[in-house]
């Protein structure tokens, strides 16, 4: 028999290295899972209609709107959210860059912001600023004007590249 | 902003996905990407929809050379086109249309089977399948038909696709040899929906060009393409200004459309002839 | 008179240096705590059913569907929470002759914008609520709504509030001199007609509040994302009957503010009365779309201005007609008005003439209200005064770096009150500029441009000089009544181990707070930063204060500190110089120990000082005062606000075929008196800036004629984003003000104050010599194409 349409959808994925099962509602976007589910609160919604990217986690190795993915639609998948890429130091350099370099400043937009700036670093090569702003279009911060975390994102870029060389 | 969603389903099949569909009562609707559709949803634009997820379909995927035809799968991500090397060598307008698509986050999510089907105006792969000339294919019910792009938009988010109907995908003739491909548009920011926009392609058999945001949907200006046929780009300009009848919104005017549209193409044909910077 | 902190060797040496932010780590990790972040046992959610209409009767409400929604526990309307909750009037006494009606936290028989709640749903989740909102049946009547802002006032237009007899909610008035004849005589005179685009602020953080009431306790418990928590509480605790000492505001992680959260907005207070009546936990996160039409708006203006000048482009006179609409009430409790008044003070600000007239006319209209938002009515005032300057310039055939020089006050001036009363201190006007000009090579930078043009490639400079208002005294807001607090304290407190906690009034919403509190807290004990743990957004646990607003956490909170801790640091000395059986005088506190002032040697670490004050008391001279925690406050009082001056420049491309703006660089030199931390200004200065740059390229809320917001969501209403945004290089002057010990002035609003001018100055620069102008903002394509002429249809 094949699967015909429910309102609660049970789901298996796995979310920063751990594995997780759920009864989801069908209309639960994957960020709202992460928060109210897990009490993963790191990525925010904030619009909710895919714009701000506040909500920005990597799915499968890519960096997603979290408000515009299903719940429903993670089963299977392998979700990493900023709490699981501080533990697990992938983004500690970009961490520590937005520190020193004041990159933030309300911290909303922070996580998401970290999971695409990684995006863009792990594709690697050491882009320059307007491929960096570029690339950061789909990421609203409020606060900073963006010139500061551009800087962070370029000085990160650089010693990755520069230590790949060493 | 919680989508209030009837029910989701997920199909392990094309044959599979069009059960799902004839179930639906006229409620399922197909969740690609999804990049359009659960904003909608979030937004309560659309509630109670049974959604019927095609993700998992392997059918749906992969890019392939047949013959002198390229096929793309209607699930091909956006960022796939991007950087799928069959797409660069014989469709290239994608590859760069894909520049002007979005941002990264939903590059990494949107379809180009779930964008040509939804059929926004301002989008710009609707205008790029109908400037290469691209057959669309779709499956349904009533079995497998191919709707050329020519006659597949009718309207602000409408199409040839009946209910009950998934697109599969599409094919277009491979670019050939010296064809110019080119897409211009003007965005107030990277990645917003574009103020106006346009396709030019220029074969042999002369030069399609279908404009972006300033209709309906996307349709071949002929008279411009008449006289960039006859060499004419005044005259190409003058009759693609002419022909367009763009909506006034928030961001611009009819009437800034109808010029930026004129100045684009000036533009695209310096770009097709090597001149633009 | 300020302590010296010039000298970079002396000992303790913090303010003035870039010190990490304590908090920084902990966002970049996802570990910050915002409203939403919160779950409480037996918490619901609320959602408001809003109106649809401008201007609407409410007939009859329904909520038999909504009631029947899975999760749906309650569904209140106005009157029930009219029965809590009293409503409040947005009037202030010092502002005259303003008025606005009662306002209710749920409208009770009328609504008066697109937006305003009319109706709550709570349930157990927040989808269940929305659930419910959908089916709440609302019969409306529609009334004739009011939208436009200049035919506000004619006699044709429906009284929006027939009780206030008209439209008008306040006017204010200055005339200086003899305005006419300077006009009438002047060598030349030029005018024009400004609009600046209704704001709002996109905090990426929605507004967002928990609220919990404990009827065992009788205590109220808010969990807010404002600026103002002492004024939150105060508001609650009137309008919800609690005693002040009843309720408690928390306010900790706070995702973007800019003034959108330093105001009462119904729904919120609705939330506070839902979870007295409820008796448990309500949350409400207002969502994006309903953030576009409650959020306060701003900067809905037009300006007609006349400038005259004599035939060396001395200014003589300014003549401004500043006209600004609303929406339906004065926002509470700090006014509508504020915007208005504050642009009729600022023209011409930085300037040194005599004859002045302005008017502001502020008038009611059926849509969201306006208030408050960052460097409130600054980007108006600096708009029209530096559009008029370049205006006056490129009549005489003046460089507008001539004009100004010609004009701004002299560096030496001061003090100085201004045409419109304003008092100045101490200001830098040509040292600004100075600066500015070598900064950005003015001379290359024109030699670029007449090259660029040789290409067929325009481009322009804009400068912009301005002033700005901060450290607010109690002049701004509780000499008219409000209980708003203008000053700050500080409590310190060292604790056995030696290490120092500081509680402020002054909140964090992201700026920088805790960091310019831990290292003014660790000079003025003298310890080092890390030692310093703050404690800020908590109405229970700080001192009394205002909070963050109008540029005065670093100038009035951080003066607070610096005397609180030189206070303990002098408690401190008190006991170790029992201990050491010496002067303390001979003492100092260096990196955390007791040192002797003479040659810094080492006595005793405070961590053995506070071993012995905490467990060993018994061994220190009785009747020795061993109070390790001294609380200061500070309040302004020299002068009503300490205003600074900067001066910015802006470089754009623009193409004149499609009318597109292209920012190439942006120079920004301002003087906020002392520099506590110089890389926490340098970036509020370029957020400012970016804010700015919003107004001058993006952002504009648009209402069609019905009262309907046309581009309520982020896909429609534009704000800057990284791609289109340039870099910006700022520096400083520093002139401290005389006033406190600290120095500091604000820095939080400059940037945005002078940005848009400086970017229309610049587009106009570039299309003047093309026989073009544009004074509307934003300055779309399409507006500067048809600015060139070149669309006239």
């Amino acid at each position: 028999m094949t699967a015909t349409f429910t309102d609660r959808i049970d789901i298996a994925l796995t979310v920063n290295g751990e594995e997780v099962e759920a009864r989801v509602p069908a209309g639960r976007h994957l960020v709202d899972f992460l928060r109210l589910d897990l009490g993963l609160t790191g990525a925010h919604a904030s619009c909710e209609h895919g714009v701000c990217g506040a909500c920005t986690v990597r799915v499968d190795g890519q960096a997603v709107r979290g408000c515009l993915m299903l719940a429903a639609q993670a089963d299977g998948a392998d979700v990493w959210t900023i709490e699981g890429l501080s533990d697990n130091g992938s983004v500690s350099d970009l961490q520590a860059a937005f520190v020193a370099r004041n990159a933030l400043q309300c911290g909303f937009c922070t996580p998401g912001m970290l999971v695409a700036a990684a995006d863009l670093l792990d594709a690697g090569g050491a882009p320059d600023r307007a491929t960096i702003r570029e690339h950061l279009s789909g990421n609203y911060c409020r606060c900073t004007g963006y010139e500061a975390i551009v800087d962070a994102i370029e000085s990160v870029a650089r010693a990755r590249t520069d230590g790949g060389a060493a | 902003m919680k989508a209030s969603v009837g029910g989701y389903a997920r199909a392990v099949d094309l044959r599979h996905a069009l059960d799902l569909l004839a179930q639906g009562d006229g409620m399922a609707r197909v969740l690609a990407g999804g990049q359009s559709l659960v904003a909608a949803m979030n937004m309560r634009l659309s509630s109670g929809d049974l959604l019927v997820d095609i993700n998992h379909i392997a059918a749906l995927k992969g890019v392939t050379r047949e013959g002198d035809r390229l096929r793309i799968g209607a699930l091909t991500r956006h960022a796939e086109v991007a950087t799928d090397t069959l797409i660069a060598q014989h469709a290239p307008l994608l590859r760069k249309a894909t520049d002007l698509i979005a941002h990264a986050a939903i590059r990494n999510r949107g379809t180009i089977g779930g964008a040509l089907a939804h059929a926004d105006p301002a989008a710009e792969f609707p205008a790029c399948v109908l400037a290469l000339d691209a057959m669309v294919h779709v499956d349904g019910p009533d079995g497998a038909r191919d709707i050329p792009a020519a006659d597949f938009f009718t309207g602000v988010f409408e199409t040839m696709l009946r209910e009950g109907e998934i697109l599969t995908a599409l094919s277009l003739p491979v670019a050939e040899e010296g064809e110019g491909q080119v897409i211009h548009e003007l965005a107030r920011r990277i990645g917003d929906y574009a103020l106006a926009g346009l396709c030019v392609v220029r074969r042999k058999a002369g030069h399609r060009i279908v404009c972006i945001s300033v209709g309906t949907h996307p349709e071949l200006a002929t008279a411009a393409m008449d006289k960039l046929d006859a060499g004419d780009v005044a005259g190409a300009v003058a009759a693609l200004r002419d022909a367009l009848d763009p909506p006034s919104d928030t961001q611009a005017s009819a009437a800034y459309r109808r010029h930026l549209a004129g100045v684009l193409l000036e533009r695209a044909i310096a770009d097709l002839n090597g001149e633009s910077a | 008179m300020n302590s010296p902190f010039g000298n970079p060797n002396r000992p303790n040496s913090y303010i003035g240096k870039t010190v990490p932010r304590p908090n920084a780590k902990r966002l970049v990790q996802g570990r910050g705590q915002y409203v939403d972040d919160m779950v409480l046992p037996r918490m619901v959610h609320v959602v408001f059913v809003r109106c649809p209409h401008a201007h609407a009767k409410i007939t009859g409400i329904d909520a038999t569907g909504a009631l029947a929604v899975k999760g749906v526990l309650r569904v209140f309307t106005g009157a029930d929470i009219a029965a809590v909750c009293t409503p409040w009037v947005g009037t202030l006494a010092h502002l005259k002759g303003l008025k606005s009606p009662p306002e209710h936290a749920i409208a009770t028989d009328r609504a008066c914008w697109v937006g305003e709640p009319v109706a709550a749903v709570v349930a157990t989740s927040r989808a269940a609520a929305e659930d419910g909102a959908a089916l709440v049946d609302v019969d409306y009547e529609t009334l004739a709504e009011v939208t436009d802002m200049m035919t506000a006032l004619d006699q044709a237009t429906p009284v929006l509030h027939p009780e206030m007899g008209d439209n008008l909610a306040f006017q204010r008035r200055h005339d200086e001199g003899d305005v006419d004849a300077v006009f009438a005589a002047a060598h030349t005179v030029v005018e024009a007609h400004f609009q600046t685009g209704r704001h709002t602020g996109v905090t990426l953080e929605p507004r967002s509040i928990l609220v919990d009431w404990n009827p065992g306790e009788g205590q109220m418990i808010a969990w807010h994302a404002t600026q103002a928590p002492h004024m939150i509480q105060v508001v609650l605790a009137q309008h919800l009957d609690l005693p002040e000492s009843r309720v408690r505001v928390v306010c900790g992680d706070v995702g973007g503010s800019y003034g959108i959260k330093v105001h009462i907005y119904p729904d919120e207070i609705a939330t506070a009365a839902i979870a007295k009546i409820m008796a448990r936990p309500v949350k409400f996160i207002a969502d994006r779309l309903e953030s576009f039409t409650t959020d306060i708006h701003a900067r809905d203006h037009e300006i007609w201005g006349r400038i005259a000048v004599d035939k060396d482009g001395k200014i003589l006179a300014f003549d401004i007609d500043d006209w600004t609409a609303i929406g339906a009430y004065s926002v509470y409790p700090r006014t509508s008005a504020i915007e208005g008044n504050q642009v009729v003070n600022l023209c011409g600000g930085p300037y040194d003439f005599k004859d002045y007239r302005a008017k502001t006319t502020v008038v009611f209209q059926n849509k969201t209200p306006t208030s408050q938002y960052r460097a409130v009515g600054h980007p108006i005032a600096v708009t029209v005064t530096e559009g008029l300057v370049d205006m006056a310039a490129a009549k005489l055939g003046l460089d507008p770096v001539e004009i100004r020089r010609r004009n701004l006050f002299a560096d030496d001036a001061y003090p100085v009150v201004s045409p419109a009363k304003l008092r100045f201190e101490g200001l830098s006007h040509h040292a600004s500029l100075d600066k500015l000009i070598a900064l950005m090579d003015y001379d290359a930078l024109r030699a670029d441009q007449a090259d660029a043009k040789s290409r067929g490639v325009v481009r322009g400079i804009g400068i912009a000089s301005f002033i700005e208002l901060t450290n607010p005294s109690p002049f701004m807001y509780g000499i008219g009544g409000a209980r708003i607090s203008a000053q700050d304290g500080c409590t310190v407190r060292m604790d056995p181990d030696g290490s120092i906690v500081a509680a402020s009034s002054v909140t964090e919403q992201g700026q920088g707070t805790e960091a310019m509190l831990s290292q003014i807290v660790a000079e003025g004990v003298g310890v080092l930063p890390s030692e310093v743990r703050i404690i800020t957004g908590d109405t229970q646990s700080t001192p009394y204060g205002g909070g963050t607003w109008a540029s005065r956490g670093a100038g009035i909170g951080g003066e607070a500190a610096l005397q609180a801790a030189r206070a303990l640091r002098g408690a401190i000395l008190e006991v170790a110089g029992a201990m050491l059986q010496c002067a303390p005088d001979t003492l100092d506190i260096r990196d955390g120990a007791v040192v002797d002032k003479a040659d810094g040697a080492d006595r005793m670490p405070l961590g053995e000082l506070g071993r012995i004050v905490y467990f060993r008391g018994d061994t220190l001279p009785k009747g020795l005062p061993r109070e390790l925690v001294q609380t200061r406050h500070y309040t302004p009082a020299d002068y009503p606000f300490a205003f600074t001056n900067g001066v910015q420049a802006s470089y754009v491309e623009v193409d004149t075929d499609t009318g597109a703006v292209k920012l190439l660089n942006h120079w920004c030199v301002e003087d906020c008196g002392r520099v506590i931390n110089p890389q926490l200004v340098d970036e509020q200065i370029r957020g400012g800036i970016v804010q700015g740059l919003g107004a001058a390229l993006f952002e504009e809320l648009h209402y069609d004629a019905e009262g309907q917001l046309l581009n309520g969501s982020m896909a429609d209403y534009l704000v800057p984003m990284a791609g289109e945004m340039p870099d910006m290089i700022i520096a400083h002057i520093e002139t401290p003000t005389l006033e406190s010990d600290l120095g500091a002035k604000g820095a939080g609003e400059a940037g945005t104050a002078g940005a848009a001018a400086a970017v229309m100055n610049a587009i106009n620069d570039a299309l003047r010599p093309l026989g073009g102008e544009v004074t509307a903002m934003p300055f779309t394509p399409e507006r500067v194409l048809r600015g060139l002429g070149k669309l006239t249809d």
